[in-house]
């Protein structure tokens, strides 16, 4: 992991210190409400409708044991014993006291977290692949970027007061596990013909009021190259993005206006006039980067041996063959797997963790995993290298916490944002619907049946839960007070990226269990050897599944 | 005389701003004054005998293309900021400086508030003229709310990694 030093430890410091002197001045009637406003979003901090809310970056999804264990003492002093993973590998506070925030932030730097940025019309934290480094489809590790990005954003003197938010993710594998095609500037690293390390860039992605999939501007930027056309293509926006709307303020929907041709020529003209600047990464700061992210020491493994004994394991004990078959993932090193510890079990906000998890969880990773873990988009946290030879210890240890649910990329492995219970944007509740389907498909044998499947809830059309990118997605409106659920059928965050089609009319909260069931009985009738739900939608489309939700009752 | 901060102290400010207008040909007053872009732009030939007493201000939608290569020869160049989340005028600055050739005083004119200022300098502001409820003396403390940044800037050209011991 990167390891800070003393003039990353000053710059954070420095702003822990501006933060302390703004917040007291807002305290004390010096600072306008509308003025301290976008200060405190850019140290993560938002009013929600019952408390701030307080969101913490994880840089593309890397925490220490140490950081765990800090981010358990902090809802535990500051909070109420819990904790939220976000969408893009944040972590959330949802009830901490304004006047201690900065003492917050105190506190994390002294293990080497932030929240700038991670709000407001900034860059926000970049995300990346939750198996970067481990996958086997890997072509380059994506984490020495997305820490090079993480510090040229980090207090840009020139990009604090953008139009709106903006968003980078980074991938660096054959399959994108990033979203890279619904952020702001997705990247993916890769190499040429020669070679040489570079990327391919897109731009315009994203999803709230107008999704849309990412151009790509460039198909090969040299990697020493890259901050330069960061600049360049966030100087464009910052010049021309809209203003006066903030719902067409995002660089989406300046790249449809000029044509993503039209909006690469811009940005190849500023970038050839900066291209040659200080700006250009040398070879000592990439290879600087790529030092902190070393492959752990790992034991010379009998891969073969590993997975025969599993197989034994998994014969004697069924919960722990299920646990193996959605939990565990092929790992690059013989001998290896990668985990994911399901914050999904029903009956409990999905994302949501508490303080004494995080400590368990900060132990499995020493014990385990070379004391690191990865919070994922999808909301969990995977351990990224355990020895095969330790995944039934670590199974039942996992079990005793409670984050051993063997759901991961099913059904009830669903996304879903704060919603209407916490958010003040919310226009309805998604907690509940979460629950209630959840509750619905209780049977593992038949959830294990339904095979991969993501269903993604928002409560509102800012699409924090990223519903147009699930196969099944749920959007919360408000229909004159009441609270109503938009279904879509037909998206995809993979590599293969799509978004999804309107079902029809919403319904209320009581009939979506019913729904998304009915929606279940159309792929289980229709589907055809090996499909997935997605593969069977994209075959057969939205027709029978309208026809058998509106269907009148018999 | 009003005040402002400028090269990091309190300072008075000497110089007269000529508010927008459509008619570029509106007759610009004697001494230090800043017009506005389109009268610099119809009356260049006649304010350049006026060497060091003419500036001009750019509005948040003028950008730095739009001075281009005048910049170099100007006294005093402001940015005006119409509320202080619009950030175009931190690109406008860093392009008069850094593409330009601008040398004189840059001015954040406008909705600027204090907690920008650190920001601002970096991208090539050397004077700010502020609201005034804002207590001048205690604002110049944000000038140096960061000592040290990642990236290059116009007070800082090398980024820190190119600085890292």
């Amino acid at each position: 992991m990167y390891q800070y030093d003393e003039y990353d430890h000053k710059i954070i410091g420095e702003r822990v210190a501006q933060f302390r002197g703004q917040t007291e001045r807002y305290l004390a009637g010096e600072l306008k409400e509308e003025e301290f406003l976008p200060l405190r979003l850019q140290n993560g901090l938002y009013v929600q409708r019952l408390a701030p809310m307080l969101r913490i970056n994880v840089p593309y999804g890397m925490l220490s044991s140490k950081q765990l264990r800090k981010l358990a003492y902090v809802a535990r002093h500051y909070d109420k014993g819990y904790c939220h993973i976000s969408t893009r590998q944040n972590i959330q506070f949802n009830w901490p006291d304004l006047a201690e925030v900065p003492d917050i932030l105190s506190e994390l730097a002294e293990v080497e977290m932030h929240a700038t940025q991670s709000s407001g019309n900034c860059i926000r934290n970049t995300t990346s692949d939750q198996f970067a480094g481990i996958a086997k489809d890997e072509v380059v590790d994506p984490r020495p970027y997305c820490e090079i990005i993480r510090q040229w954003s980090s207090f840009h003197p020139e990009f604090a007061f953008l139009p709106r938010k903006f968003k980078i993710a980074v991938t660096g594998a054959a399959e994108d596990r990033a979203a890279i095609q619904v952020h702001d500037i997705g990247l993916q690293v890769l190499r040429n013909d020669a070679g040489e390390v570079g990327f391919k860039v897109l731009v315009g992605g994203g999803l709230g009021r107008t999704p849309i999939l990412g151009s790509v501007i460039n198909e090969f930027l040299p990697e020493e190259n890259l901050l330069s056309y960061l600049d360049a293509i966030v100087r464009v926006y910052n010049q021309l993005g809209r203003r006066d709307n903030k719902y067409k303020a995002r660089i989406k929907i300046l790249v449809k206006a000029m044509g993503p041709e039209q909006f690469a020529a811009k940005v190849e003209e500023e970038f050839q006039r900066l291209k040659e600047g200080p700006t250009a990464l040398t070879s000592e700061e990439i290879q600087r980067a790529t030092r902190f992210f070393p492959q752990p020491d790992y034991a010379q493994l009998d891969d073969t041996a590993a997975d025969s004994d599993l197989q034994k394991l998994s014969d004697d004990n069924p919960a722990f063959a299920k646990w193996l078959q959605r939990n565990v993932r092929e790992h690059r090193q013989p001998g290896y797997a990668a985990v994911s510890l399901s914050l999904k079990p029903t009956g409990v906000a999905p994302g949501d963790i508490t303080d004494s998890q995080l400590e368990a969880i900060a132990e499995l990773a020493d014990k385990f995993s070379f004391g690191e873990v990865r919070t994922t988009h999808e909301q969990n946290i995977v351990l990224g290298d355990v020895r095969k030879e330790q995944l039934f210890e670590l199974w039942q240890a996992a079990r005793s916490g409670g984050f051993a649910t063997p759901n991961i990329g099913t059904l009830t492995d669903l996304i879903c944002c704060p919603g209407g219970d916490f958010c003040s944007l919310a226009n309805a509740k998604s907690l509940p619907i979460a629950e209630s389907i959840q509750r619905q498909f209780d049977d593992l044998d038949y959830l294990y049946d339904l095979g991969d499947l993501d269903l993604n809830i928002s409560g509102c059309m800012n699409a924090c839960g990223h519903h147009h990118v699930g196969h099944i997605g749920i959007l919360g409106v408000d229909k004159k007070g009441e609270e109503f659920y938009q279904v879509q059928l037909g998206g995809n965050a993979g590599t293969d990226a799509s978004l999804g089609k309107v079902l029809g009319p919403a319904f209320g909260a009581e009939e979506m269990a019913a729904v998304v069931q009915k929606l279940i009985d159309v792929y289980v009738g229709q589907r055809v050897d090996g499909e997935q739900f997605i593969d069977t939608y994209r075959r057969i489309g939205l027709a029978p599944f309208k026809e058998k939700v509106y269907a009148k009752a018999d | 005389m009003p005040k402002l901060i400028k090269d990091s102290a309190i300072a008075e400010d000497n110089w007269q701003l000529l508010a927008a207008s459509d008619d570029a040909s509106t007759e610009v007053p004697a001494g230090q004054v800043i017009v506005p872009l389109n009268v610099w732009h119809a009356q260049k030939e006649t304010l350049s005998q006026r060497a060091d007493e003419i500036g001009v201000w750019l509005d948040s939608d003028q950008l730095a293309d739009e001075i281009g290569d005048d910049a170099s020869k100007l006294p005093l160049i402001a940015v005006n900021f119409p509320g202080f989340m619009d950030g175009r005028g931190f690109s406008t600055a860093r392009l008069l400086r850094e593409r330009h050739g601008f040398t004189g005083e840059l001015r954040a004119i406008g909705g600027v508030i204090r907690d920008q200022l650190c920001y601002l300098k970096r991208c090539g502001f050397n004077s700010f003229d502020l609201d005034d409820s804002i207590d001048l003396a205690a604002a110049i403390e944000s000038l140096n709310d960061f000592t040290e940044g990642y990236q290059a800037s116009v007070d800082q050209p090398l980024p820190l990694f190119r600085r890292r011991a």
